[in-house]
């Protein structure tokens, strides 16, 4: 008896819910329905109606809880982002792993599929935005500010769209060496120069490492699909004797191990700048490389609604800025400062690409063929001495 | 095959057979059953160890060979093992192997003569100060290790400075941390520990009635060595080595920090390949390489099995 009054129920729900279906689709006006708009089919909020955007904030905030994974909190400001997207919705931000990889992001999505404690959101190296969209783990969603995001910084079908991004920069301790501002002065130094060069991790598994390797190499006759000069310049350096091979970072500034750090430009200032004063980061003057980030929704987000909502707040004028504040950035910046929308303070900030220099962005096919050439000689060509 | 490392398998499986030797009456009854028995109590008292094992070793060993023979969509394939046999895959497997081998006999040979300094100390709290200690450093190891060695013995690091000043900078006499035999140097912090930690109770399984015994009949202290104490030890310190040489094997955190890359090591290329920020969807040839480390270490546990039998004919 009582199965039967379940099954009833059942077909009855079902039927109704195919109903909405039909009515969503017909985009309808029917306000109440909004409660059971399937937000993960959602590919964009429209201007009214039950996809609308005071309609995501809604089911955003009955949700109650988002998921995000490997976002350090003084990485590209996303503490503030986080703490500020709390106190704007209400909604609370379940941060996994925050120092984890690109690559345990892709895994956690799949590992995780189905448990509510699932990563909604990611925010990972382009090829691997790739990688996870060609697995079926990506949800396509366009922001609202779509149109202002550069069409090479983002799949054409909103699987994945590019943050924010920086340049390869020199830091360099200007308490202790005379600062370097291109590859060259670095390779011309001998050991008595008192440089002591160092990556912030190995290249062979660290994305902004390798962009330091594909930037020596365009700063020595090579470019971004020829990294092997690169190799060649970090193998020169170490027999030079001015390359460290640790993972430099701020401690091992701060005991005088590495004084000269090549890493990305926003990170340089959250991660080392703080803690040693005299901390001055420069874009080369003979390669100003830079690359971009990727966000990308799960198809299996637990919270679908806050996903697309904290995609919305990022992609927002308030988002946008806030990774300015970080000394990333933000990928519609071009687009900001045309329309006087950047914060002038923050902005100041960011080191200054010098003049005449040709900017450069690798392509994913190009960071994953460097990647190859780096691994296959990294420890033969570098390690050799 | 895999059975021989447990004494335990084989105890069980040698009265077997040497019971079923000689045929009589009493064979085929009695024992059989009671034997039974003893077996199924036994069987059942392991279980939840057989339990953990098998999900805890068995099935990701499994997991290891599977991925190892596919491509990341899920076909068979050999590719994944033919790439880690060439090139720096297998500079990596060479370096590893060839770490361990001097992290096993060096901090085997020094460990040995430590423990046995320690052992035959008069004084008790020194004992227990380095065996404690011990405990602890063998298991200090990773970043913190590495930072310990950067602030201390680095170019810029504090005992490099003070060495210096009085003209003995080691970096002049071509010490350099970062390299291969840096990355050595650091490890004897943990290996020469551990080594101490286990050999000290073979060593106290020593008995000084065989020393008097030998004594008694005239042995020097050099004929005493050479005819009982190494000969009773070998196994044990040989079996220890292993131990060290599985314990290098593995060690990952440490060379990672210390040089970047710079020196192919296994650990480091699977970590490269499946945590890293790079290398997208080559996650099965880090498998591979997985699957190559799982076959070196089999034969390094198998070879202890064996050692570890003659030693605990001894130690009994």
């Amino acid at each position: 008896m009582a199965f039967q009054k379940l099954k009833v129920a059942l077909v009855a729900a079902a039927t109704m819910s195919s109903v909405v279906g039909v009515a969503i689709s017909a985009s309808s006006n029917a306000a109440s329905a909004s409660t059971t708009v399937n937000w993960a089919k959602v590919t964009h909020v429209t201007k009214s109606g039950p996809t609308s955007m005071t309609a995501l904030v809604k089911a955003a905030k009955k949700e109650g809880k988002l998921n995000v994974i490997a976002l350090p909190p003084n990485w590209a400001n996303y503490g503030q982002l986080i703490s500020g997207f709390q106190a704007k919705y209400g909604i609370k931000v379940n941060s996994e792993n925050p120092n984890g990889s690109s690559a345990q992001e892709v895994t956690a999505l799949t590992t995780d599929k189905g448990r509510s404690i699932a990563p909604d959101v990611i925010d990972v190296g382009t090829s691997y935005a790739l990688t996870a969209k060609s697995s079926g783990l990506l949800a396509p969603y366009k922001v609202s500010t779509w149109s202002e995001i550069p069409a090479a910084l983002k799949d054409a079908n909103g699987y994945w769209f590019d943050d924010y991004g920086g340049y390869v920069a020199i830091g360099c301790n200007s308490a202790t060496v005379k600062c370097p501002t291109s590859f060259a002065q670095m390779l011309a130094a001998k050991s008595s120069s008192g440089y002591k060069i160092g990556l912030n991790d190995s290249p062979l598994n660290s994305n902004s490492a390798l962009a330091g390797v594909i930037a020596a190499a365009v700063a020595n006759h090579g470019s971004l699909s020829n990294v092997a000069p690169g190799v060649r310049y970090f193998a020169k350096l170490n027999s030079n004797g001015t390359f460290v091979p640790i993972i430099a970072n701020a401690s091992t500034v701060q005991s005088g191990a590495t004084n000269i750090v090549i890493w990305w430009d926003y990170l340089q200032a959250s991660g080392i700048s703080p803690s040693v004063k005299t901390w001055k980061v420069v874009v080369p003057s003979d390669a100003a490389v830079g690359e971009y980030y990727s966000q990308a929704i799960s198809s299996s987000a637990p919270n679908p609604a806050a996903a697309r909502l904290w995609e919305e707040y990022l992609y927002s004028v308030t988002g946008q800025n806030l990774w300015l504040k970080g000394e990333a950035r933000p990928v519609e910046l071009a687009y900001m400062q045309a329309h006087n929308q950047t914060n002038a303070a923050w902005l100041a900030k960011l080191p200054a690409i010098p003049a005449g220099a040709n900017t450069m962005f690798p392509t994913t096919a190009e960071i994953a063929a460097a990647a190859t050439v780096v691994t296959n000689s990294w420890a033969t060509k570098v390690g050799a001495g | 095959m895999n059975s021989s490392i447990f004494d335990g398998d084989m105890a069980v499986g040698g009265a077997g057979a040497s019971a079923s030797a000689p045929p009589t009456a009493e064979v085929f009854t009695r024992p059989k059953r009671r034997g039974l028995r003893r077996i199924g109590f036994s069987t059942l008292a392991m279980a939840p160890f057989i339990i953990f094992t098998f999900f805890g070793l068995g099935v990701p060993v499994l997991a290891v060979i599977d991925h190892a023979f596919r491509t990341e969509k899920g076909k068979l394939t050999t590719a994944n093992l033919r790439l880690v046999s060439h090139g720096v895959y297998r500079l990596g497997f060479e370096n590893s192997i060839k770490l361990s081998l001097i992290e096993s006999i060096l901090p085997g040979i020094l460990g040995v003569f430590l423990a046995y300094a320690i052992l035959t100390s008069s004084s008790g709290w020194l004992r227990r100060l380095v065996t404690t200690a011990s405990g602890v450093l063998a298991n200090f190891g990773g970043i913190n290790l590495t930072f310990m060695f950067i602030a201390s013995l680095g170019s810029t690091g504090v005992l490099t400075v003070w060495l210096k000043s009085v003209h003995l900078d080691p970096w002049n006499f071509g010490f350099n941390l970062y390299t291969f035999y840096g990355v050595a140097f650091v490890y004897m912090y943990f290996q020469i520990p551990l080594m101490v930690l286990v050999i000290t109770p073979a060593l106290g399984g020593l008995r000084t009635s065989w020393r008097e015994a030998a004594q008694n009949m005239g042995a020097s202290n050099w004929q005493y060595w050479r005819h009982v104490g190494v000969p009773v030890l070998l196994p044990s310190i040989l079996g220890a080595m292993l131990l060290l040489f599985g314990s290098a094997f593995a060690a990952y955190a440490t060379a990672q920090s210390l040089t970047g890359g710079i020196i192919a090591l296994s650990p480091i290329q699977i970590g490269n390949l499946m945590n890293g920020n790079v290398l997208s969807g080559q996650v099965n040839v880090g498998y591979a390489i997985g699957l190559g480390m799982l076959v070196v270490l089999t034969v390094t546990m198998v070879l202890y099995g064996l050692v570890r039998r003659r030693a605990s004919k001894w130690l009994q």
